[in-house]
Parts: structure tokens; sequence; C-alpha cells
């Protein structure tokens, strides 16, 4: 294409339609149904995490709020100087502690991710073959816990795993131990508090994928010669990827960030992201390095989500 | 060209004689069902059917929705079991034999193609469950894809491909696995009208190359006529007739059967003169004496039907020179319909009466229309005496 005017790299006549149909084809209905979400999203994600981000990039003072200011404008030499301290970063890769610290968080997560998988897959499974009139009242069971408060309930399993807790009064008085099992501040617990508080995040999205599969594909297999066993790990498994994933993302990183489960069911050695955070923040009065921890595990968050997004609309469109 | 399923078949081909197989002494069939009952509850589906079905034979189950054709052949499937009585297959009792042991596919009216899998791992499932060679299952599906002329498409995914095709992959699945029956469940059902005419064709060169048993469920009468080699017709769990399409459709048995295979003018009348080889029945509803050239053993002056199809009654202003099996109506409506015109003719009596003619002549002047007094006359040996 020869270019001969100055709005000519875009095809003149071509360029006046497109902004003739911009006026006339813009969907108002359509702006105002995404408008509604998307600000809501600016205002209260991410302007809160510029926020934080800007925070990270200070330095601490005995000051309230307890940082520096990233600007500082010096009225009589009219200087603005913009200071941007990457220290805590840095410090983040030099202490073992904080890469200890994200490593064990996502190693709890995902540990207890896999076994709420595989406790939920059953129950999904039982739940989407069950008569639709059983089924509401299984999906109601599986909604009933959130009907109490989540801290509440925390704290039950703190009566149940504590040293004479329920659970060690039964297995002492039916005589299968003689001493106390220490089953509460340890990591133990705290598998045990994210498996049962996030399993109704990993069966919900598991039913509903196993709810839609059509049954006569497991007929079809079984004719085919496969044994019930294969065919599940051959058809019924696959066809739940969808609900396997979303079941994992919704218990995966909010485990990660836990706080509440590993104060009161761990022990002082469960190391927790979320605790380290806390720590930082009301322990250490130290906002910019309580925001940098933060930060970074955003990152180490979202990073999988959108490459696991990215990954399913590929072969979505394929 | 495709290789025998099994070497008993290459046995069994010098002894087919001018005969089909279920019409010679002894025979022994393919597939014995014996007394099979199903019931759901309180609901009995199958009621004590027992059937033949010899080797290569396309049995076609026909029956309309709830007359238990289904249920029967899920129970051949092995995904219901019979509340009593035995399947046998080849020699073999079926009960307590589970799906995936019996040397039986099935073709799905979903047609059930994995959605995950492409066109060939869906193919290649049931042999890879054989536990068979990669290269032979390879060469195998490759073989199966080509017959059905989807060889350019195995990379496919089901949901990218047409409704024909997918029922192709289907059949190419449910046949790769060499099976001594084939169960179809309403194959055609899913296609339109011109499709549905190929696959027919299509369907009966590919069973009489393999030589595999069909059994195959519909309730369209028209697919079963041109694909089977006999037809079962099923009412209330009840097997009504058995025979080839040619008698179903000419002899039908009973009231049921011919209405439901293609359509027919049903005339009430009492029997006055019964001969061995031929029969007078008295219709007030036809306003005449109705002669028909068979004998039937029924008490006199019983109640039965006459049956006449509506091709085979011939329409006139005038007069015909026969007196038997004369009647006279008034058109009351018409359909043209290119190669043949649809007349419903209301006789005295108020009864009304389907009649079709081809149409020979394309003058228009000589057709009949509406409120013309016309005589419907048929042969003496055109029309059916009914007593059930």
């Amino acid at each position: 294409m020869s270019i001969q005017t100055g709005s000519a790299w875009v095809d003149g006549s071509g360029s006046r339609l497109a902004k003739y149909n911009f006026f006339k084809r813009v969907n108002w209905g359509r702006v105002s149904v995404f408008s509604v979400p998307t600000l809501w999203l600016a205002i209260f994600f991410f302007i809160p995490f510029l926020v934080v981000f800007k925070i990270s990039l200070s330095e601490t003072a005995i000051a309230v709020p307890p940082y520096t200011a990233l600007l500082d404008w010096n009225a009589e030499d009219a200087y603005l100087s913009l200071k941007l301290n990457l220290g805590n970063y840095l410090f983040l890769f030099e202490d073992s502690f904080y890469i200890d610290a994200y490593l064990s968080s996502i190693k709890i997560a995902a540990v207890s991710t896999f076994f709420t998988l595989l406790i939920a897959f059953p129950i999904a499974y039982l739940m989407a073959r069950s008569k639709p009139s059983t089924r509401a009242l299984l999906l109601s069971l599986v909604i009933l816990p959130f009907w109490t408060s989540f801290l509440l309930r925390v704290y039950a399993w703190m009566g149940f795993l504590k040293k004479n807790g329920l659970v060690n009064e039964f297995l002492m008085s039916t005589g299968i131990i003689d001493q106390p099992l220490i089953m509460l501040q340890t990591d133990f617990a705290v598998y045990i508090g994210i498996v049962y508080t996030y399993l109704p995040f990993m069966v919900l999205p598991l039913y509903s994928a196993l709810e839609k599969m059509d049954m006569t594909l497991l007929e079809a297999a079984e004719d085919l010669g496969a044994r019930p066993a294969t065919s599940f790990f051959l058809i019924t498994v696959p066809l739940a990827v969808p609900g396997i994933i979303a079941g994992c993302v919704l218990v995966f990183i909010p485990a990660v960030g836990e706080f509440v489960i590993p104060s009161l069911l761990g022990g002082s050695d469960t190391l927790m992201i979320g605790r380290v955070l806390w720590d930082e923040f009301f322990l250490n009065r130290d906002w910019p390095m309580a925001s940098a921890v933060a930060i970074v595990m955003l990152i180490v968050l979202v990073l999988p989500i959108m490459l696991i997004r990215n990954s399913q609309g590929k072969e979505e469109t394929v | 060209m495709i290789e025998t399923p099994s070497d008993s078949a290459l046995e069994a081909s010098p002894q087919i004689t001018e005969l089909p197989l279920w019409k010679q002494e002894g025979a022994t069939p393919f597939l014995r069902i014996e007394n099979v009952t199903k019931k759901f509850g309180d609901f009995t589906a199958v009621d004590n059917i027992s059937l033949d079905i010899y080797k290569n034979e396309l049995f076609c189950l026909l029956g309309g929705s709830g007359s238990g054709k289904s249920t029967l052949l899920r129970m051949l499937a092995g995904f219901e079991s019979p509340t009593s009585g035995r399947i046998i297959i080849d020699g073999v009792d079926m009960s307590g034999i589970q799906p995936w042991k019996r040397p039986i596919n099935m073709m799905f009216q979903s047609y059930a193609l994995f959605p995950h899998l492409s066109v060939e791992d869906n193919v290649a499932f049931g042999l890879k469950r054989e536990g068979l060679g990669r290269t032979e299952v390879k060469q195998r599906v490759a073989k199966m894809l080509d017959m059905v002329q989807l060889d350019h498409l195995g990379k496919r995914k089901p949901h990218q491909l047409s409704g024909g095709q997918r029922q192709r992959v289907a059949l190419a699945r449910s046949l790769v696995k060499r099976p001594k029956l084939l169960l179809l469940d309403e194959p055609l059902g899913a296609l339109d009208k011109k499709l549905r005419e190929e696959t027919q064709f299509e369907l009966i060169n590919i069973q009489e190359e393999l030589g595999v048993t069909f059994v195959v469920v519909t309730h369209d009468q028209e697919e079963a006529m041109t694909l089977a080699t006999r037809i079962g017709v099923m009412n209330h769990g009840v097997i009504v007739q058995t025979a080839e399409p040619h008698d179903v459709y000419e002899y039908p048995n009973s009231r049921f059967v011919a209405q439901f295979v293609g359509s027919v003018n049903l005339f009430e009348g009492r029997v006055i003169e019964d001969q061995p080889d031929s029969v007078r029945i008295n219709s007030q509803e036809a306003g005449a004496v109705l002669y028909v050239s068979h004998g039937i053993s029924c008490a006199p002056n019983q109640k039965v039907h006459v049956a006449v199809r509506p091709e085979k009654m011939r329409i006139s202003r005038q007069q015909p020179d026969q007196q038997e099996n004369c009647v006279c109506g008034v058109v009351e409506e018409y359909a043209y319909m290119g190669g043949l015109t649809v007349y419903r003719v209301r006789l005295a009596s108020g009864k009304e009466v389907r009649v079709t003619q081809p149409n020979i002549s394309r003058a228009s002047s000589e057709r009949l229309t509406w409120n013309e007094q016309v005589y419907l006359f048929w042969d003496l040996d055109s029309s059916v005496v009914l007593t059930a």
C-alpha cells in the first residue's frame, strides 16, 4: 500500500466508516452491564492492589501510617523526588525464612487440595448419580456447614483434636491407644482443618461437571469391553476435568493464604505465608515488608491460574 | 475386502440353500430368546417373549414408544437382566454375563461417542480393551474408517462432525470388534430423510459384507421394511407378529399390525359364508357384502374386520363391471402429491376411506374433485380378514 496522505496509513474511507459505526453500533445496554462488575473490580480490587503495591515500595517509619511517602516535594528547590525502595523484595529472596514460608504454604495447600479432591469426588459422584429428589437434599447437606460461623467450626475441631478431646478419649476408652495422640498444633491438624473447610468448594464444581455427563457413555464403554473401573478412569474422570480444575483452584488459592486455620490448629513450627503476613503487619508493624509479601503471594497465585485459563481457552478454540 | 468376522461364518456359507434359515426345519438359531419377561416394579415392559434369530439375519424389532423393544435390546446387551427367561447367543446362556464380556456390540440411539476422544480413539477404544498390539489396533481402525468413508476425519473430535458422520463413527466403533451380534437402537433416527435412505442401503451392504447378525430396534416402519430380513412387530411388551417385511405388510395378523405398518382401511362386518378358501362378510360400514379369497378359522356370524390397503383400491366415476368388493361414496378431500393422489372418500355409512392412486395421466381434466360420486373397488385377493 502506498502512503499518500497523512491519514492514509489506515485506509481513509475505512477509518471514516469505523468512526461512523462506532457511534452507531455501541450497544449501551451491553456497556452498562459490563461496566458494573468492571467498576466493582476497579474500586475493590485494582485500586487496593495499587495501594498495597505502593506501600511495598516504601520504607518503615515511626509515624502514622507507619511508612514513608514515595514522592517527596521539596518546596525550596522546587524539587520533586520519587524514592522507590526495592529492599523489601530483595530481602524476601535473601532471607530463606520467606522462601520457606512460601514453599511450605504451597506444599500444605497442594496436599490439602489433593485430599479434598480425593474425598470430594465420591461425594460428588454419588450426588450426581442419585435421584433428583435426593440430589436436592444432598446438595443442601453439603452447603449446611456454611450456616455456622467458620471460626466456630474450626474451634470445634480444636475440641475434637486436643489432648483430652473427643478423638483421644474415644481411642483411649476403646483401648486402641494408651497414650493420648498429639494432634492439635501439628501440620496434621492444619490438613484436617483445610480439607474440612474447603470440601464444599470442591464438591460443588465436581458435582456440576459429573451431573452433566451422559450416562449412556458409560454403557457404551462397557459395551466395548471396558470394566466399570476402566470406564471410570477413561471416561468419567476425563469428562470431569473442568470440574476438577475449578475445584482445585477454588481450594488451592485460598488455602495458600490461609491464616485462621494454621494459627488455631497449627503448631509454632507450622510455617504458612498467611501467618507471616499477619506477623509482619501486626507484630513487627512493618507494613512495607508485609505488603511486599502480599504482592509476591498474589503473583505466585495468579500466574498459574492465568496459565491454566490460557491453555483451556486454546483447547476450546482448537 | 473385509474379512469375515469368524471362521464359523465361513463354514456355514456352503450350507445356505434357497430357503432362508428361519424357514428351514430344525435350523439352529443364533440368538434364542426364551420366555423372557422384564418387570419394572408393577410395570411389565417385556412380557414372556420367545424369539429365534438366525445367523446373518437383519432382524427389526418394530414398535411404538413403550412397546418394550428398547428394553429387549438392552437385555440382549446386558444392561438389564431379565426378570425371568433366558437369552442364549451362539449356544451360550447369557444370564449373569456382564456387558463387557458379551460378544455383542451396540450402536446407541444417541451414538454415545466419547466427546473427549478423537474419531480414531473412539473407534480404537474397544480394541484397546482387548489388549491388542498398537499396530494391529491402528490397522483395524484405519480399515474400518476406510469402510465407513471417514478415513480423512480420524483426528477430529465428535463435536466437529455432522450428524451423518457421527452415525458412521458410531457404526464403525461397534463393528470394529467384529461382534457376533450387532444391536442397533434407532440407528437412523437422527438423520434427515435423504441421508437416511443412503445410510439404509449402506447398512445392508455392510451387513452382507461382514456377515454379522443385526438386531435393529426402530419405530419407523419404512426403515424396518427396507432394512429387515424379518420384522417383529411389538406392542405392550409382546411380539404381535414375526414375519418377512412383505408378509407383515400384505398379511398382517391383527388390526394392530395392519394399522401400525402402513395405512389401512378397516371394515367391520359379520361372516355370512365361510368356505375353506373364501369368506363372505356382510359389512354395514362398507354398505356391501365383501368377498375375501382366503379361508379363516372363525365361528359363524363372528365379528371380523376386512383390511384393504389404500393403494389396492381403485377409484372411478363409472360403476365397474365387478359386483363384489365395490362400494360407493363421495370424494370429501384429496391431496395431489405428485407421484400419487390421496383421496378421502365418505361412504353412505359415514365411514371414511383412504384411497391412493398413482397419477398415470398428466391431464387434469380426468382428475376427480370434491363432492364427486365415486365407486371404490378392489380385487378379490387384495383384502385380508382380521379376527384379532
